[in-house]
């Protein structure tokens, strides 16, 4: 009887998550409103599936199957667990706020120091209080698991950094899932003004021995003219975890944004970012690691909008599969009619480090300009036996020269981190990857 | 006990017999030269007394300090003091030549139940063997052999020969692709590593580098076997009569 219970209780639709939590969500009215909406295009939609161009590696309805049903807000063993799992992670010098089991945790936020100019919101208190429903609006951006997102977030954080402020150290936003078989929704905004500079971190961790959750995470990040924005996330969810994440940006004038994206946890993924340059001049370097082993299934899937001239982009995406892992690269770059000048280099390198692992790569450039330098490469390999070679007739046992070896190859991408802070932790978890392998 | 002992080596690659009967001794502190042309199986010696996958051991043994040597994977015979001076050293792009010195002398002393050494302790040993070797600081910081130059990329590999103290080192052609000014500076580098504990053997097509490190015994090796042993004055023989001879001799030896 238990048995049969408990699986109705995980296997319900999503209309019935849905239903039985809406009420309980932040925001009235308006808000209200948007979630109503959100969920019905999501509804309409389902989950995405192979036959959707864009999800064609990345069949969500096979994968992922269904929704969950929402985590509970976390209670006093729930924070002491994400206390645990945070101490647990390589020390970063940040500004650190906690999102639990998808709810915002000040007890192990420090939100101290933190510049005049810098104003931090959670999401519910901006639903609950300030009413902006449009924190729930999709804009531009379809999709069904943003649509999902918007009908079901429970919390996130609201930053603005005002004109012409540096913010010293970077912010960190760490999630930390402690309920199993559960889902979380977050959303969050980072509104960077003119000539403002600022370094956001974003992990993703779970409690010891937290199993089968799913995460729905959208950032929206706005980085004003002029300013210059540093991003890394770093998602080494629980083993069977699921993590579906959208980052979208939009890049002003003569800005600079370096945005780094790793995977290394998770049994399944896909973190899409979607990024439109509104002003000229602008650089921005996307840059990402996959690192994957077991039955990991993992999608990276960036779209570059050259809306405007004169911009640069620089891609660089290098995914490291091991065993029965998948590795997914969809890279596409759209340049304008208009926007001529633009510089756009995209390329994309799988390491195969088993014969049974797999890595799709789908660069796609659509040049509607006609004054441009844009290209991009992509290639497939395992490790160079000769290289291999040599530095075993130096000493080091295969294992360590594969190590060696891996690590230079997923350095490419990673140098692009400005920040020594988290260039190093980003090592260190490259690193702590490579030594769970074995 | 010698130090290396190869006994009647019979060597494939790709089903193709290679070496086909080769034996050699080397005893601690002993120079040996091995001379022949292009294609009799120097570097293919070389790369199996190493450990390189890929070749297919058929017949014979090969014993370092009687032990079989053939038995260990390639790092463990790094450790136990073999090594091999690469007639092509490899470019390892993003792996840094200092922390590359660093790891591998680390994972030996490792391998051999000693402590590690510490980095400031590291760092000074390797640049007093780089300033001896006339090895730009520089380069230590670049990724291992990239970008160098070939005369660069050989002193590297000296450079590590004289960090990691090996009992037999092999040379595989070390002369190859150096000018004279070059050549001298890492025979220099290798003359000053000879001590009675340790033993080299120096590959080479040329007689020219036999001149700055002068061998004890020189063997001649002609499709896969040494056709003939002698003393210093071989090489000389060789340089007036060329190599043509020991190949009529491997032929009527087959
Ligand atoms: N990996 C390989 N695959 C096939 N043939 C090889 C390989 N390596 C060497 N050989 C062959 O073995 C023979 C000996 O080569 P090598 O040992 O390089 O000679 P040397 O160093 O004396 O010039 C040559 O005929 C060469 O073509
Ligand atoms: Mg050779």
């Amino acid at each position: 009887m238990n048995v049969v219970l408990t699986k109705t209780e995980t296997q319900r639709p999503a209309s019935d998550v849905f239903a039985g939590v809406r009420d309980r969500l932040p925001g009235r009215g308006k808000a209200a409103e948007a979630r109503e909406q959100a969920f019905a295009a999501f509804e309409r939609a389902g989950l995405p599936h192979r036959r959707l161009e864009d999800w064609k590696y990345t069949d969500l309805r096979a994968l992922m199957r269904d929704v969950l049903p929402l985590a509970a807000a976390p209670d006093k063993n729930a924070l002491e667990r994400a206390e645990a799992a945070l101490a647990s992670l390589p020390a970063v010098d940040a500004v650190r706020v906690v999102l639990v089991d998808g709810a915002f945790a000040p007890t192990l936020s420090n939100l101290g120091g933190m510049e005049t100019g810098v104003r931090v919101q959670t999401l519910r208190e901006a639903l609950e209080d300030g009413n902006h429903a449009d924190l729930l609006s999709n804009g531009s951006e379809p999709g069904a698991m943003i649509a999902l997102n918007a009908a079901m977030a429970t919390d996130g954080l609201v930053i603005t950094v005002a004109d012409r402020v540096a913010i010293a150290k970077p912010l960190h936003i760490a999630h930390v899932a402690t309920r199993g078989s559960t889902a979380s929704f977050t959303r969050s905004f980072l509104t960077i003004g003119k000539a403002a500079q600022a370094t956001l971190l974003e992990s993703f961790v779970a409690a010891e021995g937290t199993k089968s959750y799913q995460v729905n995470d959208v950032i929206s990040v706005s980085v004003g003219d002029d300013a210059e924005v540093q991003h890394v996330r770093l998602m080494d969810d629980g083993a069977d975890a699921t993590n579906i994440t959208t980052a979208v940006f939009s890049v002003g004038a003569k800005a600079r944004l370096t945005t780094f994206n790793m995977t290394s946890g998770g049994i399944l993924s896909r973190y899409q970012g979607h990024l439109t340059f509104s002003g000229e001049g602008a650089e921005v370097n996307a840059n990402g690691v996959n690192l994957l082993n077991g039955r990991q299934h993992a999608d990276t899937t960036l779209f570059l909008d050259h809306a405007v001239p004169h911009c640069m982009s620089r891609e660089v995406f290098r995914s490291v599969v091991d065993d029965r892992a998948q590795s997914v690269f969809q890279g596409r770059i759209i340049v304008r009619p208009h926007a001529q000048k633009t510089d756009a280099k995209m390329m994309t390198r799988a390491l195969l480090l088993s014969d049974e692992a797999e890595a799709d790569n789908k660069p796609e450039l659509e040049i509607f300009a006609d004054d441009v330098t844009c290209g991009h490469g992509a290639t497939t390999g395992a490790l160079d036996e000769s290289l291999l070679f040599y530095l075993r007739a130096r000493g080091l046992p295969e294992k360590e020269a594969e190590a060696l070896l891996i690590q230079a190859f997923v350095g490419e991408a990673i140098e692009a981190i400005a920040s020594d802070g988290l260039r190093e932790l980003t090592v260190t978890i490259a690193r702590a990857w490579l030594e769970r392998r074995g | 006990m010698s130090l290396l002992e190869i006994k009647d080596l019979q060597v494939r690659v790709d089903d193709r017999e290679i070496l086909h009967g080769l034996s050699l001794t080397v005893n601690e502190g002993e120079i040996h030269a091995i001379m022949g042309p292009n294609g009799s199986g120097k570097s293919t010696l070389s790369h199996v007394i190493a450990g390189k996958p890929g070749y297919e051991v058929t017949g014979g043994e090969i014993l370092f300090r009687g032990e079989d040597l053939l038995e260990m994977d390639p790092d463990e015979r790094a450790a136990k003091g073999v090594f091999l001076a690469f007639q092509y050293p490899v470019e390892i792009p993003g792996v840094v030549t200092m922390n590359f010195l660093r790891t591998a002398y680390n994972a030996q002393r490792k391998a051999r139940g000693e402590s590690e050494l510490m980095a400031p302790e590291f760092l000074k040993k390797v640049r007093e063997v780089a300033k001896r070797l006339g090895i730009p600081q520089d380069m230590l910081k670049r990724g291992v052999n990239v970008g160098f130059s070939g005369g660069e990329k050989k002193r590297n590999e000296i450079l590590q020969m004289a960090l990691f103290e090996p009992s037999l080192c092999i040379l595989d052609e070390m002369d190859s692709g150096l000018d004279i000014d070059a050549l001298r500076i890492a025979a220099d580098g290798v003359n000053a590593l000879r001590s009675p504990g340790r033993a080299m053997v120096v590959i080479t097509h040329y007689q020219r580098l036999l001149n700055y490190i002068i061998p004890d015994v020189v063997h001649v090796m002609s499709k896969g076997r040494v056709v003939k042993s002698g003393g210093k004055e071989l090489a000389l023989e060789l340089e007036a009569s060329g190599y043509a001879q020991f190949d009529e001799a491997a032929l009527t030896a087959a």
